[in-house]
């Protein structure tokens, strides 16, 4: 049995793919292989022309996890400079591009906490400032705000939405939650289990810039009933 | 209204003083009050058949007081009373310049300087071993099995080869009484060690992964940074564990200086009142090892949550 069989997904420069499907349907899998953290046993994967390893190795992409792993001895400053500090820059300029970076999720004033004395979602703020702060092109997010309550995760998807509206980052993001698809991405993949396989690539005609209020118009929610209709033919198959 | 606050406060102060002392300060006066008492029931009990033989006159004409009074004071009591010690304890750190072999504090010191080269030792060779044994497969399979049955060999036995070994070879002093301290001090910093490296979570090494770092980075920004919280306990049983083998070190060494040379002395002599306040000196000195270790590791994690 394999977690993963007949993935054909061609991601553009500058998209936001959201990856969504059941527990088990190894969109999670998907990432990892392309973040090198998993291994496959068939097949080609490229990113930014070369292979996960040496895409990894050119630290082409950050990646938050579903948990914000911060490490409790660090300050929220020192957290968000880690990456900065393995990758060799000097200590100052380190310090600089982490106060920016943690500007630009709204946490300035915060630099000098620990990560304790945080909110769970100013901790996953941390880890996306944490994640950009190399300034990669690619960022990859696994299921970042599932863990968070539903009015924490709305604010934070929409600072997302601006972050990506200003920069332009390539994104993958994976979720298991519909709304949080239809509003974030570019372009939604429908996934399904067993074995994990791409049901359908939805293009997502909402505009690029967007609010929160969208999500009551016809044109989100025919997308979002695409989207289900999608997962319950996975779901029957 | 400004001194009436103040006042208030100071009262407040006050009782909540007395509420603390209540609370910690009582329970572990009367516990001592009770040892004491018992102290000196079990000085009057065991010395009671000494006293009636030696010192009391053999025609018994003498009163319990009589008994009770000589039991408190003989020259070579089975059990001194908690005074006599004291009072030797005393006088063994006031009554010699710090310098002489009669002064107690000389040989705290003569002592305290083997366990601490001891300790320094056994953490420098634990963390070496751990890391080892962490980032080797081989070697966690080759090392971790000697390292405990290393510890399953009674220091007693240890120490006189160790001291034959090293004297043969020129070391003599601080350097074999080190190195007895260090061999009981490795092995709770070892194993700590092994565990706390590997204690990050697998999201943790996966992160340091994504933004490739290398071994080493991995073990100074997360590994080591980890295992702390876990290195310290190890360190409050290590210097206790080398406090004792710097001690055992000392018995078999001709007695010239420390703690373990001035019981063994004491013993010589039948001497028991030093015997008592040699060990109540080497109680201390350990206490104060262990306090001064967990105030470092107090200072260190600090910032950690204690959620």
């Amino acid at each position: 049995m394999h977690a993963l069989s007949d993935i054909d997904l061609d991601i553009r420069e500058g998209e936001f793919v959201a990856l969504i499907g059941p527990s088990g349907c190894g969109k999670t899998t998907l990432m990892r292989v392309i973040a090198d953290l998993e291994k496959i046993s068939a097949g080609n994967v490229l990113v930014n022309g070369v292979t996960p390893h040496e895409a990894r190795l050119a630290r082409a992409y950050g990646y938050v996890f579903q948990s914000p792993a911060l490490f409790p001895w660090r300050t929220v400053l020192g957290n968000v400079t880690l990456p900065l500090q393995i990758q060799g820059y000097a200590r100052l300029e380190s310090k600089t591009i982490a106060l920016d970076h943690l500007a630009r999720v709204g946490l300035t004033g915060f630099e000098s906490k620990y990560p304790w004395q945080l909110s769970g979602g100013m901790q996953q703020r941390v880890s996306i400032a944490r994640a950009l702060s190399f300034e990669p092109r690619i960022l990859m997010m696994d299921e970042p705000f599932g863990a968070l309550d539903e009015i924490t995760r709305d604010r934070l998807n929409e600072q997302l939405q601006q972050l990506w509206q200003r920069e332009r980052r390539t994104v993958v993001f994976v979720t298991h939650s519909i709304a949080e698809a239809v509003y974030l991405a570019t372009r939604i993949v429908v996934m399904s289990p067993r074995p994990g396989r791409i049901i359908k690539v939805i293009e997502s005609p909402l505009p690029d810039a967007r609010h929160l209020g969208l999500r009551d118009t016809t044109v989100f929610i025919e997308v979002a009933h695409a989207v289900r209709e999608a997962l319950a033919v996975g779901h029957h198959d | 209204m400004k001194p009436l606050q103040s006042a208030i406060m100071t009262d407040n102060a006050i009782k909540g003083r007395w509420a603390h002392f209540g609370r910690q300060g009582l329970p572990v006066a009367v516990m001592l009050l009770a040892v004491l008492l018992a102290w000196y029931m079990g000085t009057v009990v065991l010395n009671a058949p000494g006293a009636i033989e030696r010192v009391l006159p053999q025609d018994g004409s003498w009163r319990w007081q009589d008994l009770l009074a000589v039991t408190m004071e003989m020259q070579r009591p089975v059990l001194p009373a908690p005074h006599q010690v004291l009072l030797d304890f005393w006088s063994g750190m006031v009554d010699w310049p710090l310098d002489s072999p009669r002064n107690l504090l000389y040989h705290v010191a003569v002592t305290a300087e083997s366990t601490l080269w001891g300790f320094v030792m056994g953490t420098v060779l634990g963390l070496f071993l751990s890391v080892c044994i962490v980032h080797s497969r081989t070697l966690d399979r080759a090392l971790l099995p000697w390292i405990v049955a290393s510890q399953s060999v009674p220091v007693l036995a240890i120490a006189p080869i160790v001291l034959v070994i090293l004297g043969s070879l020129g070391f003599a002093g601080v350097a074999p009484k080190a190195v007895i301290a260090m061999y009981l001090c490795f092995f709770p910093v070892t194993v700590a060690m092994v565990q706390g490296l590997r204690s990050p979570q697998r999201i943790e090494t996966e992160m340091l992964h994504t933004y490739a770092a290398t071994r080493w980075q991995a073990l100074w920004l997360l590994r080591l940074p980890a295992a702390l919280p876990f290195l310290f306990p190890a360190l409050r049983v290590g210097i206790a564990a080398g406090l004792v083998g710097a001690m055992v070190a000392e018995l078999p060494t001709g007695a010239q200086a420390g703690l373990g040379a001035r019981l063994l002395t004491g013993s010589y002599y039948g001497n028991t009142v030093q015997i008592w306040s040699a060990l109540v000196m080497s109680a201390l000195l350990g206490l104060a090892l262990t306090t001064a270790v967990a105030g470092v590791e107090r200072l260190v994690l600090r910032h950690r949550s204690q959620a």
